[in-house]
């Protein structure tokens, strides 16, 4: 499999992990992913806020950039995954804005390719697919999948149910961990606010964290570097605030499935958490 | 909530108005309340997400541009989904703030912060193509005259590798920049 690789503007810093263990995954599981020249800033949240034709040119640049050569493309990041996604669609569906919004970007995009996230392309592979590959499987491990919104909503890019989505479950289970059953993990954490507005942020990161607290797990894995980052940097300002003592270290998915698939540590950047993650890799040997 | 005098309906075609700008059947809501329900923001919010879309029903505009709520949606998206009526709620809350924009409203209280944000996020965006952390951070800072606020994570973040010191520019900054022109010229002719 191969496909047009589009990293997003966090990848880039806060979400390196991120990018560093989907390189490296893909890599070992044979989906060559090839970087877009030159992609530029979806727009993200800011985007569409402020223009609805903006919101939509901005990943159509990048669409245009991934069809002329020719690939499907994919966004580990779940919020450039969602503005590709949706533009995709809007545009596909409607002839006259996309004829508006090539005449915007100078590009022809003609609606020919797809837009997948890393989660789906993974789960291409199929689970024995993966369980097959399984060299280290996470024995105890249990693990609460958080999924956040942009990954499961709206409904014309959903990779999954929005509710009770299962999908990083599976690719966690095929690895040999044990996912919780927990009420939180598609409730939002608040990152678009937490610049701005850090108290409300950190009260909706609280909720999620005692909930992954109470349901049992030993850390939180996700697929979203905004995510990430907001539930791993804000968890100490929440136990300063609000004196609780979590200690979930919060894991990409593609960072557990590589130690499974027994890839070099070094390539999957398992110590540039916030959150101490090494008693939870000591379980996992 | 202040008492409102609904023989004085400022605007009855505030509802024509967002129908159309944001493609949803606003009349459809019949206050079933479960938008709010599952408003991640609801504590936060001065108006309640079925309170901002029955305003709109019954065109109190003003009360509705001027709400804090529009700009604090987080976006998460979990009001449309659950929508029995099939509204787009969060397109609906798109569309409020594109509309308090252009009428060059200033954002009360909290939502001030937000559209900040926003601005220069955007802003930086269309000089320089990517988004580079640390820089719309500091701009952010220094906008909202703290210009220490999150000292100690950008330390934390930059032993730990995350906090890139030099941007990265993708070539066609041009064109990037032509985007956001087009864009501005298009809206301009009455498209929004």
């Amino acid at each position: 499999m191969k496909l047009a690789y589009y990293p997003g503007c966090s990848l880039e810093a806060s979400g390196k992990e991120y990018d560093l263990s989907t390189r490296a995954v893909c890599k070992h599981l044979g989906i060559e992913l090839i970087e877009i020249p030159d992609w530029s800033c979806c727009g993200a949240t800011a985007g569409h806020s402020t223009s609805h034709l903006l919101s939509l040119a901005l990943p159509a640049r990048n669409l245009a950039l991934a069809e002329e050569m020719g690939l499907d493309v994919t966004a580990p990041c779940a919020s450039c995954y969602q503005r590709l996604a949706l533009t995709c669609y809007e545009l596909k569906q409607n002839p006259r804005l996309q004829k508006e919004i090539n005449e915007i970007t100078g590009r022809s995009f003609q609606g020919k390719i797809k837009v997948v996230s890393i989660l789906e392309a993974i789960n291409y592979i199929g689970l024995e697919g993966i369980q097959n590959q399984v060299v280290k499987p996470l024995k105890g491990l249990k693990i609460a999948a958080y999924y956040g919104c942009l990954l499961v909503r709206p409904r014309n890019i959903q990779i999954d149910d929005p509710e009770n989505p299962q999908i990083i479950e599976k690719i966690m289970q095929a690895s040999g961990a044990e996912p919780v059953e927990w009420p939180h993990k598609t409730e939002c954490c608040g990152a678009s606010l937490a610049i701005s507005n850090e108290d409300i942020a950190t009260t909706m990161v609280s909720r999620i964290l005692k909930a992954a607290s109470l349901s049992g797990a030993h850390c939180l894995v996700c697929a979203c570097p905004l995510c990430h980052f907001n539930l791993d940097m804000r968890q100490l300002k929440v136990n300063r605030l609000q004196g609780t003592n979590y200690q979930l270290p919060v894991f990409y998915f593609t960072q557990l499935l590589g130690i499974a698939l027994g890839l070099n540590p070094d390539d999957l950047s398992l110590h540039t958490h916030f959150v101490d993650t090494t008693h939870v890799l000591k379980m996992v040997g | 909530m202040k008492a409102i005098r609904l023989n004085q309906w400022e605007d009855r075609n505030f509802i024509e108005l967002v129908t159309r700008e944001s493609g949803q059947a606003v009349e459809n809501c019949y206050q079933c309340g479960k938008c709010t329900a599952g408003c991640p923001i609801a504590f936060a919010c001065d108006l309640m997400p079925n309170q901002v879309i029955r305003m709109v029903q019954m065109g109190l505009k003003e009360e509705v541009l001027h709400c804090q709520s529009i700009w604090l949606c987080a976006s998460c998206v979990t009001c449309t989904v659950r929508c029995p009526r099939n509204i787009d709620v969060a397109r609906v809350m798109d569309t409020l703030r594109i509309m308090a924009r252009h009428q060059g409203i200033s954002p009360p209280g909290k939502g001030r912060y937000v559209a900040l944000f926003n601005e220069n996020f955007l802003g930086y965006i269309q000089k320089n193509g990517r988004l580079f952390e640390l820089a719309t951070m500091a701009i952010f800072n220094l906008k909202t005259g703290q210009p220490f606020r999150e000292a100690s994570t950008g330390l934390a973040m930059l032993k730990r590798g995350k906090l890139k010191l030099t941007v990265t520019k993708p070539r066609g900054l041009d064109e990037i920049n032509r985007i956001f022109e087009k864009v501005r010229q298009a809206e301009k002719g009455g498209k929004k």
